[in-house]
């Protein structure tokens, strides 16, 4: 049980991260101009198609005691980035990126435009448009974003090895820990985890798809206005 | 006043490049921006509010630079405080049409919102749909309201982009009442794009006509539509005759020049303008400026009477359109009473009559 928790810490930390740097980052994405934006979309797709075990090998490096990623945490904190808490919750906010970004920039892409505009000529800047017209009218998509990296995250196996080794309480996550229990044959164990595991998400992913177009607009529209108010 | 000058190259996926290039000025009050589909207008208007940049030129406001290329100034559009209303007219759906109206007034106390927010809703009338979502009201309450949420800012200009298209006539017109009755304390520049020959008449002040990406004529708006200076423009200002020929010879004495039309033996008269024999020009005449007669008419001032025969008779609403083909084929409009008085039918033989000065040269 220790491993569901550490779990569902950790992916609630990533998804809180996600979507701190994911709404700005799809924001970028869905209105540059730049041409090189491309490369940047290639970068964060790039965990969709690698290995997880290619990722987790650089990211591995680059937080080892002698990596920029590893070096820098060192300084900062008196102690290595690999085999930590921390450390897990980078890797894995690396590996679930595209899985915030993608529904984010289908649903900022898909405001329409004209929108944008009438906001922009009533006098509104960048940021209060996001706040209180694409962010509004994306909330399937900022919902879809948060359950995809926090499901993402529960799920991940390779990277997690890799970067975070095998430490209980520290890093063995739920996953690890069914794949420990069915290498020592504990079958029993396994079972009651993955049991639990399946429940939850299916669970999870029901209420959120219940309840996706229903309630989240009408919830979010009249807070965010009422912050704009008060700002 | 609004003085504009800009050059802005367009290029368009399987066309050719489209420069817009013009200038003017806009004092107080109501213009109308006239032109057919794809002749500038709408980039025009978002250059002005600062959604798309020219390439080149000046844009000032009673001598306040909104956007000048020769030092780099280019106020982005939430600074410029000029106010647009779109075709699609771009409400907020997730708002209710309080929030949609209140959105410009962020820097205000909340009691001065409400209070302009109130005052608009009012001269708009609809302030008694504040709490319902755009989704909920009719076309023409959202079009009020799109109208309160930009005039509630107090803009410097007014951009309107076919605000009122799918109205009926009597809706369309008590809006554009409200619309004078606010700009008549207001006194700002107020562009106004329109197709519509109804909304022209209600609202012209002043006209500016586009075509190609530049402005072809300017003035009162009947003196544009009524001697358009090119086709394009004469379809859309309603010319339902565009007929080609070759000019015969020029009696300048008289001020006129004889026209051959197309392929026909038909001659007709029209006012002298700038040709030499044997050009090939154009010569626009609305349906509506030509008369009907089924016996041949006799002592009469107008120069061009044609022998044709009729070809379709059809009814559409208090209009009758009548075809006559005289060698080349004429549209002409007659009230359903003439039309039975003189029992109009296909095969019948027609004479029309066409003055000198409802025929107009045109330009391509």
């Amino acid at each position: 049980m220790e491993a569901l928790f550490l779990s569902i810490k950790l992916a609630a930390c990533v998804s809180a991260i996600l979507l701190v740097c994911g709404v700005p980052l799809a924001y970028w994405l869905a209105n540059s101009q730049w041409r090189g934006k491309f490369l940047l979309e290639s970068i964060v797709a790039l965990p969709l198609v690698l290995p997880p075990t290619v990722l987790g090998f650089y990211l591995l490096v680059a937080m080892g005691p002698r990596g920029p990623l590893g070096r820098i945490w060192q300084a900062a904190f008196g102690h290595g980035l690999a085999f930590t808490f921390g450390g897990l919750v980078i890797a894995s906010v690396i590996y679930s990126l595209p899985f915030a970004i993608q529904p984010l920039l289908f649903a900022f892409e898909n405001v329409d435009r004209e929108l944008l505009h009438a906001s922009a000529v009533l006098g509104a800047g960048r940021l209060r448009t996001l706040w209180r017209v694409i962010l509004p009218l994306s909330v399937p998509g900022v919902i879809t974003a948060i359950v995809f990296s926090f499901a993402h995250t529960i799920g991940e196996f390779g990277v997690v090895l890799m970067v975070g080794g095998n430490l209980p309480g520290i890093t063995r996550t739920v996953s690890i820990d069914i794949y420990d229990h069915v290498q020592s044959l504990e079958y029993a164990q396994a079972s009651r985890l993955s049991l639990a595991l399946l429940g939850m998400s299916f669970t999870v992913l029901a209420i959120v798809y219940g309840m996706n177009r229903k309630v989240g607009r009408r919830l979010w529209a009249p807070w965010a206005a009422k912050q704009d108010a008060r700002c | 006043m609004l003085s504009v000058q800009i050059r802005k190259e367009l290029h368009r996926a399987n066309s050719p490049s489209f420069v817009l290039d013009v200038a003017f000025e806009l004092p107080p009050g109501i213009t109308i921006l006239f032109g057919p589909s794809g002749a500038g207008k709408s980039t025009l208007l978002d250059c002005l509010a600062g959604l798309a940049k020219p390439d080149a030129g000046r844009i000032s406001i009673d001598g306040e630079l909104l956007f000048d290329s020769a030092i780099g100034a280019n106020l982005p559009p939430q600074n410029r405080l000029i106010a647009y209303v779109f075709q699609s007219l771009a409400l907020f759906p997730h708002m209710d049409v309080e929030a949609n109206v209140s959105y410009g007034l962020a820097k205000l106390s909340p009691e001065d919102r409400r209070a302009r927010v109130d005052a608009a809703l009012a001269a708009f009338h609809v302030d008694a749909l504040k709490a319902r979502k755009p989704a909920a009201i009719s076309g023409g309450e959202r079009q009020r309201v799109a109208l309160a949420r930009s005039l509630v800012t107090s803009p410097r200009v007014l951009l309107l982009d076919e605000p009122l298209t799918g109205l009926d006539a009597q809706l369309k017109s008590s809006i554009i009442d409200d619309l004078r009755a606010w700009n008549s304390a207001q006194r700002i520049p107020i562009v106004y794009v329109t197709h519509s020959r109804e909304e022209v008449d209600a609202l012209g002040e002043r006209m500016i006509a586009i075509d190609h990406g530049r402005v072809i004529d300017s003035g009162p708006p009947q003196h544009v539509l009524d001697a358009p200076r090119s086709k394009r423009l004469a379809q859309a200002a309603g010319f339902e005759n565009l007929l080609q020929g070759k000019v015969m010879d020029l009696r300048e004495t008289d001020g006129v020049m004889r026209i051959r039309l197309e392929a026909s033996e038909c001659e007709i008269e029209i006012p002298l303008g700038y040709a030499v024999p044997g050009n090939l020009v154009r010569v626009a005449v609305r349906a509506g400026d030509i008369l009907l007669a089924t016996e041949q008419p006799r002592g009469l001032s107008a120069r061009n009477v044609l022998k044709g025969r009729i070809d379709s008779v059809e009814q559409r609403g208090t209009i009758v359109v009548t075809r006559v083909d005289c060698g080349v084929i004429f549209t002409v409009n007659v009230t359903p009473g003439a039309a039975r008085v003189l029992e109009l039918s296909p095969e019948r033989k027609v004479w029309l009559v066409l003055k000198t000065h409802s025929c107009h040269l045109i330009a391509d």
